[in-house]
């Protein structure tokens, strides 16, 4: 290709000289492929009811939003929590960073808001999607699972005593102590 | 032999290369001493990245006679890099890698000049990237060279009958490896497949379940992933985890050896830290070393036509005896990155509203509620809701206004697209062109001239 990046070189110089400017698309910020694909997930959500995205940041950064859950039955049901999402670049190759800002007392979401959820991890598949991890969060409130704890306590209780359980987190969500810890009232 | 009469330059295997005529060579190849001289002159190559494979890539190119080059990294040195990065020093720890690799490179290759530039590659203006003939990667991350495949196919154009216009190529050199392991791939985009094109190639990167780390850890990656990801924050509550910070390391190593004392799993230093935090993949000389030649050789072919280039990925292993292999991937036609996409032209004057309702009818399209972005700027988004009224002032308003009036423009179209008598979800890419638009066409026919 020498002699066409001769002309190129020689044009350049002479580009210089006129100032002249290349065709357009130059002036735009450009964008990541894992935007373009995040932007067409967000148009394409089909929500429950109970679930609502919103962009704190605006509509120039869909990159960073919040999605509250607001369970319509199960142990809690009448609860609102709220969840960051963060989205790489990389996206869908990797899976968006999810955190639970509301503090909760929940089995598989520990007190600083960490998640365990398979597809957020070690399950997560670049044809899943924003879609699938709302849902799949969602599921955590209607049937909170023992078997993969991160808050010890919280699962010991779902366990072995249903009832206890459903009591804490009608304290919890209703602002109260649960043993040592306060929760923030979410209802 | 006609390289007797000709002045030999100081490299005379070069010269075997580039003055004389072969059996072997590409297609445009045209030996002799202005070749040789015009390489020098008038080719201009960016290194994207100064670690383990952009030393080599610096060193290669400049003995292999390339002058006018760049070298863009953003990282300074660390002591660790030194086993490798054969062009740092002691000294030079905590100096940017870019401008200590440009100046050791000068100093022993004399009429080469390299420019550093200590630098974000994102930080750079997209025009920066134009300047160059060919860009040689020498990166560690997927993302980065995302980045870059988008820059360098951003500046492909087609022609009405979706040609790719050669004059607005430029080519790729990449190389990567892993341990013993490497890749050397040529990417010209419109020609050979775009790193979007095959994205696929690369395997997700394992993560632990969180609740294994935090109930039934198993090895000593697990305790260390304790300790970065759930311990940290739970202690220092908002304040972030930085890698680069070597008190922060050390506090996730002290954390994770108690993680380990308490479950009886051997195996947790600081280096395995630093390994598991940071992503690190123990590096090679070697194989930096047998990749960098292959990408500078390839740089070389695609320069000179002295011998046709690599079709198109090369695949080295050396882990297990040495297995090397060349594999011709196929481009995606419809690559939202690469790929022509669809040619629309359109007068100056239609709106954004108007425009999305011609997708409907457009016999390529068919395209229904379609939400509209045009670089980084989302013009139009049809749901969810809170968006949808964001965005619903621009409806009115002239499409090329929008899209800052440019003359022409790639924007990207998504929605629910007949295809087969099948609704489908589809996400499209346009190559807008407005009709009477003034000022900037000129330029084009110069170039295609």
């Amino acid at each position: 290709m020498i002699g066409l990046f001769k002309v190129k070189e020689k044009q350049k110089e002479e580009a210089k000289n006129t100032n002249t400017r290349g065709g357009g698309g130059a002036l735009v910020k450009k964008q990541s492929a894992g935007e373009l694909r995040l932007h067409k997930d967000i148009t394409e959500l089909n929500l429950p009811k109970s679930c609502k995205i919103s962009f704190p940041n605006g509509k120039n950064d869909l990159m960073n939003f919040e999605v509250t859950i607001k369970p319509d039955e199960g142990y809690y049901k009448s609860g609102k929590f709220v969840f960051t999402f963060q989205v790489s670049a990389v996206y869908p190759h990797e899976a968006p960073k999810v955190k639970c800002k509301t503090k909760v007392y929940h089995p598989n979401i520990d007190l600083e808001g960490n998640v365990c959820l398979n597809i957020l991890r070690e399950d997560w598949k670049p044809v899943l999607n924003i879609n699938t991890v709302i849902y799949g969060l969602f599921h955590l409130f209607t049937e909170p699972n023992h078997e993969d704890p991160l808050n010890h306590d919280a699962a010991a209780v779902l366990r072995d005593n249903p009832k206890l359980f459903e009591t804490n987190v009608k304290r919890a969500m209703g602002g109260g102590y649960v043993g040592e810890i306060a929760f923030p009232r979410c209802m | 032999m006609a390289d007797l009469d000709v002045p030999q330059s100081k490299s005379r295997d070069l010269d075997k290369l580039l003055l004389r005529p072969g059996n072997l060579v590409g297609p445009d190849f045209d030996p002799g001493t202005e070749l040789r001289d015009d390489m020098r002159e008038y080719v201009r190559i960016l290194v994207v990245g100064a670690g383990g494979l952009g030393c080599e890539l610096l060193k290669d190119l400049a003995l292999s006679g390339f002058s006018n080059l760049d070298v863009i990294d953003m990282d300074r040195i660390e002591v660790t890099n030194l086993n490798r990065q054969f062009l740092f020093r002691l000294e030079d720890v905590g100096k940017p890698k870019a401008e200590v690799a440009a100046k050791r490179v000068m100093e022993r290759v004399s009429g080469v000049k390299i420019v550093p530039h200590f630098s974000r590659i994102e930080d750079k203006e997209i025009e920066f990237y134009n300047d160059f003939s060919i860009i040689a990667l020498g990166l560690d991350s997927i993302e980065a060279r995302r980045y870059i495949n988008g820059v360098a196919c951003g500046f492909l154009e087609y022609d009405e009958d979706d040609t790719p216009r050669r004059e607005t190529m430029k080519p790729m050199v990449d190389g990567g490896t892993e341990g013993f392991k490497g890749h050397a791939r040529v990417i010209v985009p419109g020609v050979t497949p775009c790193f979007e094109c095959t994205i696929w190639l690369f395997p997700p990167q394992v993560k632990f379940p969180l609740c294994t780390l935090a109930e039934t850890p198993r090895n000593a990656a697990h305790c260390i992933e304790y300790a970065h990801l759930i311990k940290w924050p739970e202690v220092h509550g908002g304040k972030s985890f930085d890698p680069d910070e070597p008190e922060h390391m050390k506090w996730v190593y002290d954390e994770a050896i108690k993680r380990a004392e308490l479950f009886g799993i051997p195996g947790v230093t600081y280096s395995l830290t630093q390994g598991v935090v940071k992503n690190i993949i123990p590096a090679i000389a070697s194989t930096n070393a047998i990749i960098s030649a292959a990408c500078t050789l390839e740089t070389l072919k695609i320069v000179s036509g002295c011998s046709k280039t690599l079709a198109n990925y090369l695949t080295y292993n050396g882990g297990e005896g040495l297995h090397t292999k060349v594999t011709e991937f196929v481009r995606d036609k419809e690559c939202l990155v690469c790929g022509p996409g669809i040619l629309i032209e359109l007068d100056t004057s239609i709106t954004l509203q108007k425009f999305i309702e011609m997708l409907e009818e457009h016999p390529k399209l068919l395209l229904s509620k379609a939400s509209v972005k045009h670089g980084k700027n989302s013009l139009y988004m049809q749901a969810p809701p809170v968006l949808e009224e964001m965005h619903r002032p621009n409806l009115s308003k002239p499409l090329y206004d929008l899209m800052g009036r440019v003359q022409k423009d790639t924007i990207h179209v998504f929605g629910t697209a007949l295809k087969n008598e099948e609704k489908q979800s589809s996400l499209t890419k346009l190559r807008v062109v407005f009709k009477g638009a003034d000022g900037v066409a000129d330029m084009d026919t110069a170039i295609g001239a």
